[in-house]
C-alpha cells in the first residue's frame, strides 16, 4: 500500500508548469467568499488573469493516504460482518481506493486527473498481483518443505524406501553430473560461437543468421529438446533408449543460446582501444583474443554462464523423456536411468506411493532444496558479477 | 590501409570459432531432421497406436486446440500484468526502487517449472475450485463457465494462470526494457504540454513501444504454446475439445500430453508422440520467428 501513496507525490512535483501558480488557481474552490484577486501579492489586472488561470484545483497531498486508510477499514468492516478472509478483504479495499480516489478527484480536480489516478492505482494494482505468486508459492513450499529437509534427506537414495525415510541423494548425483556434462558441451560451443559473432562475424551473413537463429533457439519448449536427445540416441542405442548423457544433451540445446547471448554482450563492452592498442604491438588477433579481450570479458562470461546453469537446473519435461526415473544411485552417464531433482518433484509428488503424505512431503523438500540451489546460483551469479566487473567497467 | 596478414594461428581460431556457429546451425537443423526421422511412421500409423485417432491429424487437433487455448487464457491474463510491471519498473516506482523491484520479477523466472506446477496443483488449484462453483452458479450461461465446475480444481483455467504466472517475466523483461529507453525528450514534451503521466505514457511511452510490445507477447506466447511440466501437473486433461474452462474433463496440451504419456509409451506410439512433439515444435518456431522478426524490423528502423 505504501508504495501506492508514495508515487503520488511525485504527480505534483513533476509536471514543469507548475511552481508558483497553484496559488492563484485554489482560491476559486476553496475559498468561499474569496474576492478574486484577494492576494495582495499579484495586483495590476487581476481581474483578466483570474479568466485565464492556467492551474486547476488540487487534492491535498494526503488525499491519496486518507482513501487508503478510509478503504482499507471500511474493507476491514464488511468482511468481518460477512465472514469473508484476508484475500477478499484486500482485493476489496484495492476495488474500493480505486474507485474513491478517482472519482474524488473528479469532484475536485478534473476528469483528466482523476483517469490519471486510476491508471496509476491499475498499474501498482497489476504489479502487486503479479508479485502475489511469488510471495505465496515460496512461503507454500518454506511451510511445506522445511520439515523435510535434514542431514538424512540429502544423504539417502530411495532404494528398498517404502513409506517415510528416504531421501533425494540419488536425484543430487543425478542433477549435478547431468548439469556438469551440459555446461562442458554448452560453454566451449556459446563462447567460440560468441567470439565468432562479435570478432569475425561483423557484416557477414553467416553471422547474421546465427545470430538470428539463436534467438529463435532460445523459444525452442524444452520437451521438444527431450525429444531432440531422443530422437538422435534411438539411432545408436535403439528403442527406449534413456541415459543420464541423453539429459544433458537436450540441456545444452537449451543452454546454448543463453550462453552465446550473454558471452556476446560481454565481449561487445571490452572496449576498442584494447584490442587496438594489442595489434599496435603486433600481437595476433587470436592472441589478442585469448590474452586481452577475454580475461577483461571473464567476469561477465562467468556471471552469464551462472545464469544460465540456474536456469538448465531445473528443467524437468526433457529429463523425463530421456534420462529417466529410479530409486537408486547411477553415477554412471551412459548407461541406465539417472534420477534428477526436477524429475525426483514430479515423481514424488503425483506418484507418492500409498501413504501419500511421505512421497509428498519429499516432494516439498526436494522442492525446497531445488529453489535454494536456483537462488543460490543466481545470487552467485550476481555476486561474481560484482565483486569482479570493476576490472571491466571503466 | 592494408589489413592486417593472416597467420596460420589466425586461421586456425577463426575456423573454430566459426565451426562452433555452425554447430549450432547443425543442432537446430538437426532437431527438425530427428524429429521427422523419428515421428514419420506415426502418419501411417493404424489407429490403435493413436488412441483411438482414425489418423495422426484427428490426433493431433484436439491437443494443438487444447495447447493454443492454455496459452491465449495465459496471454490475456498475462499481457495486461506484464505491462503494469513494466511500467511500474520504468516509470512508476522511486528510482531507488526499480532496481531491487526488477530482480523480484526475475525472481520469478527463475522458479522451476515444475515447482510451479506443485504449487498450482496443491495450492492455488485447491484455492481456486471455490471460485469455479460461485462462477458455475452465476455466470454458468456463459458457454466458459458451463461447468459442472471442478472440486479439485484441476482445470485448464488454472493451467492458464500457472502459465500467465510463467510468461510475466519474459514480457515484464523486454517491454521494460524498451519503456525505459523511450526518448527523454518525447517525455519531457508530453510532460511541458501539461500531460499528466498515465498522457505522457499513452502519448510517448506507449507509441514508441508498440512494435516491442508485440514481440514480447508473442516470445511469451512461444513460451506458454511449448510450457510443460505447469500444464501436464496441473491438468486433469481428458483430451476433449472444450471451451468449457472450469469442468473436470479439460483439452491437453502437446506438451503436457508428451510428458504424461512418453514415460509409458512403446512403439509407434513414441513415434505419434514425437510427430506430436514436431507439430509443437514447428508451432512455436513460426512464432518465436515472427516475434523476432519484428523486433530486429524495428531495432533497424530506430538505429
Amino acid at each position: 500500500m505504501s508504495g501506492l501513496m508514495r508515487i503520488q507525490v511525485p504527480v505534483q512535483d513533476t509536471p514543469p508548469p507548475s511552481p508558483p501558480v497553484p496559488v492563484l488557481g485554489r482560491p476559486t474552490g476553496s475559498e468561499p467568499g474569496g474576492e478574486p484577486g484577494g492576494e495582495p501579492g499579484r495586483d495590476s489586472g487581476t481581474g483578466t488573469v483570474r479568466h485565464l488561470s492556467l492551474s486547476q484545483p488540487r487534492l491535498p497531498r494526503w488525499a491519496g493516504w486518507l482513501v487508503a486508510v478510509v478503504s482499507a477499514a471500511a474493507a476491514a468492516l464488511v468482511s468481518l460482518t460477512l465472514g469473508w478472509n484476508f484475500v477478499g478483504a484486500a482485493v476489496l479495499a484495492v476495488v474500493l481506493y480505486g474507485v474513491a480516489l478517482p472519482v474524488w478527484s473528479r469532484l475536485v480536480e478534473n476528469p483528466r486527473a482523476a483517469r490519471d489516478r486510476l491508471m496509476t492505482t491499475l498499474v501498482w494494482s497489476a504489479f502487486g498481483l503479479a508479485l502475489v505468486p511469488l510471495v505465496s508459492l515460496v512461503y507454500t513450499v518454506l511451510r511445506n518443505g522445511l520439515g523435510v529437509v535434514n542431514g538424512q534427506f540429502l544423504t539417502f537414495s530411495m532404494r528398498n524406501v517404502i513409506g517415510p525415510g528416504g531421501g533425494i541423494y540419488h536425484a543430487l548425483i543425478g542433477t549435478l553430473l547431468i548439469t556438469l556434462a551440459a555446461t562442458l558441451i554448452s560453454v566451449p560451443v556459446g563462447l567460440l560461437t560468441s567470439i565468432y559473432l562479435v570478432e569475425y562475424g561483423e557484416r557477414s551473413r553467416t553471422a547474421r543468421t546465427i545470430t538470428f537463429l539463436v534467438d529463435v533457439m532460445t523459444g525452442i519448449p524444452s520437451i521438444v529438446a527431450g525429444l531432440f536427445a531422443y530422437a538422435l540416441f534411438v539411432l545408436f542405442f535403439g528403442e527406449g533408449v534413456r541415459m543420464g548423457f541423453g539429459g544433458a544433451v537436450a540441456l545444452s540445446l537449451l543452454m546454448i543460446p543463453i550462453v552465446v547471448r550473454s558471452c556476446e554482450e560481454m565481449l561487445k563492452l571490452v572496449p576498442r582501444d584494447l584490442r587496438e592498442a594489442s595489434y599496435a604491438l603486433g600481437v595476433p588477433k587470436w592472441r589478442t583474443i585469448v590474452k586481452v579481450v577475454l580475461p577483461t570479458a571473464l567476469p561477465g562470461i562467468i556471471t552469464g554462464i551462472t545464469l544460465a546453469i540456474a536456469r538448465v537446473v531445473g528443467e524437468t519435461a526433457p529429463l523425463l523423456i530421456i534420462a529417466g526415473a529410479t530409486d537408486s544411485v547411477n553415477s554412471n552417464l551412459f548407461a541406465e536411468r539417472m534420477e534428477t531433482l526436477p524429475v525426483f518433484i514430479y515423481y514424488s509428488f503425483t506418484q507418492p506411493g500409498v501413504p501419500a503424505e511421505y512421497g509428498q512431503a519429499r516432494a516439498w523438500g526436494a522442492a525446497l532444496v531445488l529453489i535454494a540451489l536456483v537462488m543460490a546460483l543466481n545470487l552467485l551469479a550476481r555476486a561474481v558479477g560484482r565483486l569482479l566487473s570493476p576490472k571491466t567497467v571503466r | 590501409m592494408s589489413r592486417p596478414r593472416q597467420r596460420v594461428g589466425d586461421r586456425i581460431f577463426f575456423n573454430i570459432t566459426r565451426l562452433a556457429g555452425l554447430l549450432i546451425l547443425l543442432a537446430l537443423a538437426g532437431v527438425a531432421i530427428f524429429l521427422t526421422t523419428e515421428g514419420l511412421p506415426a502418419f501411417t500409423a493404424p489407429s490403435d497406436a493413436l488412441g483411438g485417432a482414425a489418423n495422426f491429424a484427428t490426433y493431433v487437433a484436439p491437443l494443438v486446440f487444447g495447447t493454443l487455448l492454455a496459452a491465449v487464457l495465459a496471454l490475456l491474463i498475462a499481457t495486461p500484468l506484464s505491462l503494469g510491471v513494466a511500467l511500474v519498473i520504468s516509470h512508476y516506482a522511486p528510482r531507488r526502487l526499480a532496481t531491487p523491484l526488477g530482480y523480484l520479477v526475475d525472481l520469478l523466472a527463475a522458479v522451476p517449472s515444475v515447482v510451479y506446477g506443485l504449487w498450482g496443483l496443491a495450492f492455488l488449484g485447491v484455492r481456486l475450485s471455490p471460485l469455479y462453483g460461485w462462477l458455475e452458479q452465476h455466470l454458468g450461461w456463459i458457454p466458459l463457465f458451463a461447468g459442472p465446475a471442478s472440486t479439485t480444481g484441476r482445470t485448464i483455467l488454472t493451467a492458464g494462470i500457472v502459465l500467465a504466472i510463467m510468461v510475466v517475466p519474459i514480457i515484464t523483461a523486454i517491454t521494460r526494457e524498451i519503456f525505459v529507453q523511450t526518448p527523454t525528450l518525447n517525455q519531457e514534451a508530453a510532460f511541458a504540454l501539461g500531460a499528466t503521466r498515465w498522457e505522457m505514457i499513452r502519448l510517448a511511452v506507449l507509441p514508441y513501444a508498440r512494435s516491442g510490445i508485440v514481440s514480447a507477447v508473442m516470445l511469451g506466447l512461444g513460451r506458454a504454446l511449448g510450457e510443460t511440466m505447469a500444464v501436464a501437473m496441473v491438468l486433469s486433461a481428458s483430451g476433449v475439445v472444450s471451451i468449457n474452462l472450469i469442468s473436470n474433463t479439460n483439452p491437453s496440451t502437446i506438451a503436457a500430453n508428451i510428458a504424461l504419456k512418453f514415460p509409458d509409451s512403446t512403439g509407434l506410439a513414441v513415434n505419434a508422440l514425437v510427430a506430436s512433439g514436431l507439430v509443437l515444435f514447428v508451432i512455436t518456431f513460426l512464432v518465436n520467428f515472427a516475434a523476432r522478426s519484428i523486433v530486429a524490423r524495428s531495432e533497424r528502423s530506430l538505429a
